[in-house]
């Protein structure tokens, strides 16, 4: 590595919650990445016929499959919603220390309704009583 | 003491030649993606997904399959975008990030390609 400073000193920081909602907006968009290769894979599914389309539905509706679809949920609606609020700071705005956590903690409650709520017709669309 | 690298000196182009390139298309692909998104889903989840002639049909339909084809284009290169910062942030050894580089570059663009090859399936 370079001699020359680096930034940033993540040590010198006080923790603050808002780090954990930067680092979270990483983690989700790296598991929504596979959630995006498990998406075109079911779309092949569905292109190769009845048969493999059933196998994909059977492996989606199996324990495995239903913590996946939560966990991809999850982390697509949290990214979505946290990319929204990183939108408004590229226009300049909430980048205040107080405008920032309030709307963090709006992230994090809006995230964990919105993922409860496409779940939910997610369960209805597949036919399944519930997620669990 | 200078923060600027020597190779910066030299090719005298600012911050990385490139300027703001990928933190603007990032940023397009962001913006892009909230109605492919929210158009989708909605779409998708009105639905029964265990019937599997009421999927075909659905998106053998030319709007559903065209928000598919955006969807699955824009979700690849914002991906490719965001997987590339981390591997460049958190991977340090030299040959293990170009490796893991070039490998995310593969994966999104086999990806985009079975996902817009199986809509075309679908509805063509």
């Amino acid at each position: 590595m370079a001699s020359r400073p680096l930034s940033p000193h993540l040590g010198v920081y006080k923790f603050m919650y808002t780090m954990s909602l930067s680092i979270l907006h990483r983690i989700t968009g790296c598991v929504a990445t596979v959630g995006f290769l498990a998406f075109v894979w079911w779309l092949m599914a569905l292109a190769s016929g009845r048969e493999q389309y059933a196998t994909a539905m059977r492996l989606l509706s199996g324990p495995v499959g239903k913590l996946l679809l939560v966990g991809f949920t999850f982390s697509f609606v949290y990214h979505f919603c946290n990319g929204i609020r990183h939108l408004l700071w590229d226009t300049g705005r909430g980048l205040e220390r107080a405008q920032a956590r309030r709307s963090g903690a709006i992230v994090v409650v809006a995230s964990v309704l919105l993922t409860a709520l496409v779940l939910w017709f997610a369960c209805s669309a597949m036919g399944m009583e519930s997620i669990v | 003491m200078s923060l600027r690298t020597p190779l910066g000196k030299v090719l005298g182009r600012g911050a990385a030649g490139e300027g703001v390139g990928h933190w603007w298309v990032q940023r397009l692909t962001a913006v892009a993606l909230i109605p492919l998104t929210v158009s989708f889903a909605i779409s998708l989840l009105g639905h029964s997904l265990q019937s599997y002639e009421e999927m075909r049909a659905w998106l053998s339909q030319p709007w559903p399959a065209l928000i598919a084809i955006l969807l699955i284009l824009t979700l690849a290169w914002h991906s490719k975008l965001g997987v590339q910062v981390v591997i460049e942030d958190y991977v340090h050894d030299k040959g293990a990030k170009t490796l893991l580089l070039i490998s995310s570059i593969f994966v999104h663009v086999a990806a985009a390609a079975v996902g817009v090859f199986a809509i075309l399936v679908l509805a063509l």
